[in-house]
């Protein structure tokens, strides 16, 4: 299998989407001739033109406004959103109007959009290029979010997020673009949604989390084994539907239930899967369930103490995991 | 839970005597508690009115914890907080949902004696019946945690019973060696029994629990040996038809074998004092005072009383006390100063229709006697048989504490002065 960063995989899964699929089409600000800020559209308007690789004002909720009446009248959408950042005027959109169309029209009318937006830090991308917007729409019954951390699921996960006849938010770590390789399957790979991924099996701790706290975690995980510690960590890929099943089975397994991401704490992702736990594993518990997250403090900041103060490091990951496991 | 004994840690709600909602007098009973063997009543230290009851009957809890609360007659409810306190019976002034009288520890759930559990742990413990009061833990500031339950259920040790002053000694060191983590204290590892459709399951009383405890304590920890005499009870057996009609007109009891063979008994030990002894671990002790207990069975199973300094005793004083334990006993009225303390135990088999009995020491005793039944035999007597009435005299010895020669030596005084009635 050929090896690729996630960049790479998300570039191939679009480019084949686009040649398999007529009703495919992208839309977005500077995904034309531009080829995306990143470049995973590069070329793209050459091989397919421009009317099926549209570059938009910079209007979002426009973006996705257009998108939907497009999913509606049949074609199959993936409309970008250049950074996370920019997503709040296009909000209504997506929360309003499209999570709702199959329910609003009692099945009459279905939404297949994609919506893909480059999201966190790390990168010193100050307080408009940094943020996490995960827990702002998964609150929302009707829209499915996916946040992929590897090469394989990015590809497996966008594809089933293109076949999907309701909208998908498709979440994509920055830092994980060209800092994450890995084999990636050939052909029209797809991953089911809602299924977390065990990224490391182990026993005396769990990690639950998503997209780049994964690779950190791990790390972390693999520091600690070295002192006899063995941590389970798991990704969820899929935040929702989120992956209810292997929650639990993991925090039975262990017992101990760490919660890491970089989103911030009051509200986030990890507060739901808390509550899980609580909810339909309390008595398998033999520890408080920790959350590490990011601050509560509006967004990240340029400077680089500012962003290491906001980003989860392994070595934080390995201070709590150790904290939990000697409780 | 009142404290009932200096080293009871906590009690069992036998019965409760009131109900939610009924009035109650200052000192009326309120509720039976079942602690070791002895189900006391205990008296509302509090009038009033039973508002609610926390602890269910059955249910073992901590001694200090809530077992119920009770609204006091009277508005003017302002007890000194130590006597609350002290009883652990929450009162409630009626007015006012928040106790303003009340310092009595709370037990929520998951805490015992400030330790809290947390629920993996406590789900363990319940599945692999393991006191968690008994283990040491390796969490943080010696938490227990769910893998020290684990690893002590799979070290499948059985450990002390609770009674430290009963059990002094921790007898089982070698398993403790081999289970670092913690040494449960009831896990047992018995070979379990599965009950089929057409049988039936019986519920545990406490009393059968403490029973089952102490009988794998003693066989697993002390080294019994046994050994047996023959007393030729016929002149005893004479002399006890000519006196007891007197007896009983003079005492009030009827004069059996039992305080009889409990005065040989007390007799022989002066001869033989080592017999009246305790193994202590590195060393024996021999014990000053000779108090006796007696072996009773009452509907919920055998109980030992004890007849305390039965050397002081005449046959009269012997057959009263024994009568008055026996009394208390039917009638569920024994206290823990009626069974603590015993130094030797006397068991009367016989009087059951058993001629040989092989009976457990009552720990930490050294000796226990049985008698048994008064049969008529073919005896030879002068190189010629005679019929005579023979009585059986049984006794288990602590090996640790106790030879052959000595035991046999004190079973042979025992039955010489049984023998010697004319």
């Amino acid at each position: 299998m050929a090896v690729k960063n996630l960049l790479e995989a998300v570039r191939e899964t679009l480019h084949d989407a686009l040649a398999r699929d007529e009703r495919v089409f992208i839309m977005g600000e500077d995904v034309g001739p531009r080829g995306n800020v990143f470049l995973i559209t590069k070329d793209f308007v050459e091989e397919f033109g421009h009317d099926r690789v549209l570059d938009t004002p910079l209007a979002e909720a426009s973006i996705v406004g257009v998108a939907i009446g497009a999913a509606m009248a049949g074609m199959r959408p993936i409309a970008e959103i250049q950074f996370a950042d920019f997503i709040y005027p296009a909000y209504n959109q997506i929360v309003g109007e499209a999570a709702k169309m199959r329910y609003r029209t009692a099945g009459g009318n279905t939404c297949p959009l994609v919506i893909r937006t480059p999201y966190g830090g790390g990168v010193g991308g100050a307080l408009s290029h940094s943020v996490s917007i995960e827990a702002l729409f998964y609150h929302v019954p009707g829209l499915k979010i996916l946040a992929p951390s590897t090469p394989a699921d990015a590809k497996g996960l966008l594809n089933s997020a293109i076949a999907d006849d309701d909208p998908v938010l498709f979440l994509e770590h920055k830092k994980t673009y060209r800092l994450i390789k890995g084999e990636v399957p050939p052909g029209e790979y797809k991953i089911p949604m809602g299924k977390a991924d065990i990224a490391r099996p182990g026993s005396d701790l769990s990690v639950i989390t998503y997209g780049l706290m994964r690779h950190f975690a791990t790390q972390a995980a693999d520091e600690l084994f070295k002192d006899g510690i063995d941590v389970e960590v798991v990704d969820l890929r899929s935040i929702r539907p989120m992956d209810r099943e292997t929650i639990v089975k993991s925090a039975t397994k262990t017992r101990r239930v760490l919660i890491v991401h970089e989103d911030n704490k009051f509200g986030g992702v990890g507060a739901e899967i808390a509550a899980i736990i609580a909810e339909e594993a309390m008595f398998e518990l033999d520890a408080p369930i920790r959350r590490l997250c990011g601050p509560d403090v509006p967004a990240m900041g340029y400077s680089k103490a500012y962003e290491e103060a906001f980003m989860p490091s392994p070595e934080r990951i390995a201070a709590a995991m150790r904290d939990l496991a000697a409780f | 839970m009142p404290q009932l004994g200096e080293t009871v840690t906590e009690g069992t709600v036998g019965r409760w005597l009131k109900k939610p909602g009924e009035l109650i007098a200052k000192y009326e009973p309120l509720l039976e508690v079942e602690t070791d063997k002895v189900a006391s009543e205990i008296p509302s230290p509090f009038g009033g009115t039973l508002t609610s009851i926390m602890v269910e009957e059955g249910q073992t809890v901590a001694v200090g914890t809530i077992v119920c609360e009770i609204a006091e007659t009277g508005a003017a409810a302002l007890k000194p907080a130590m006597s609350a306190a002290a009883s652990a019976v929450q009162t409630q002034a009626p007015s006012s949902t928040q106790s303003s009288t009340s310092t009595a520890p709370r037990s929520a759930a998951g805490v015992a004696n400030g330790v809290r559990y947390s629920p993996a742990v406590r789900k363990l413990a319940r599945e692999h019946q393991i006191d968690l009061s008994n283990l040491s833990g390796t969490g943080r500031g010696g938490r227990v945690t769910a893998r020290d339950v684990t690893v002590a259920a799979q070290s499948g040790a059985v450990a002390p019973t609770s009674d430290t002053r009963t059990f002094a000694q921790p007898v089982h060191a070698a398993t403790a060696a081999t289970a670092p983590i913690g040494v449960p204290r009831q896990a047992h590892a018995p070979i379990e029994a599965h009950a089929g459709d057409e049988d039936t399951v019986i519920r545990l009383s406490q009393m059968r629990k403490t029973i089952a405890e102490r009988m794998v304590q003693a066989v697993t920890s002390i080294p019994h040996a046994w050994c047996m005499m023959e007393a030729d009870v016929t002149e005893l057996s004479r002399w006890r038809d000519r006196e007891k009609a007197a007896f009983k007109a003079r005492e009030g009891v009827n004069l059996t074998y039992l305080p009889i063979v409990v005065q040989a008994v007390c007799r022989a030990i002066k001869e033989h004092p080592l017999v009246n002894s305790a193994w202590g671990g590195d060393h024996i002790i021999q014990r000053k005072h000779i108090n006796v207990g007696i072996a009773i069975d009452v509907e919920e199973g055998l109980v030992v009383p004890v007849v305390r300094d039965a050397d002081r005793l005449s046959l009269a004083g012997l057959a009263q006390s024994i009568s008055e334990l026996v009394e208390k006993a039917r009638k569920r009225r024994l206290t823990l100063p009626d069974l603590a303390d015993g130094t030797i135990t006397v068991d009367n088999t016989g009087a059951l229709g058993n001629v040989l009995s092989v009976p457990i020491i009552n720990p930490p005793q050294a000796a226990i006697i049985t008698l048994e039944a008064v049969v008529k035999r073919p005896w030879v007597v002068n190189d010629a048989i005679a019929i005579r009435s023979i009585m059986n005299l049984c006794l288990c010895l602590d090996h640790r504490v106790l030879d052959g020669a000595v035991a046999s030596r004190f079973l042979g005084s025992v039955k010489k002065m049984l023998e010697s009635y004319t």
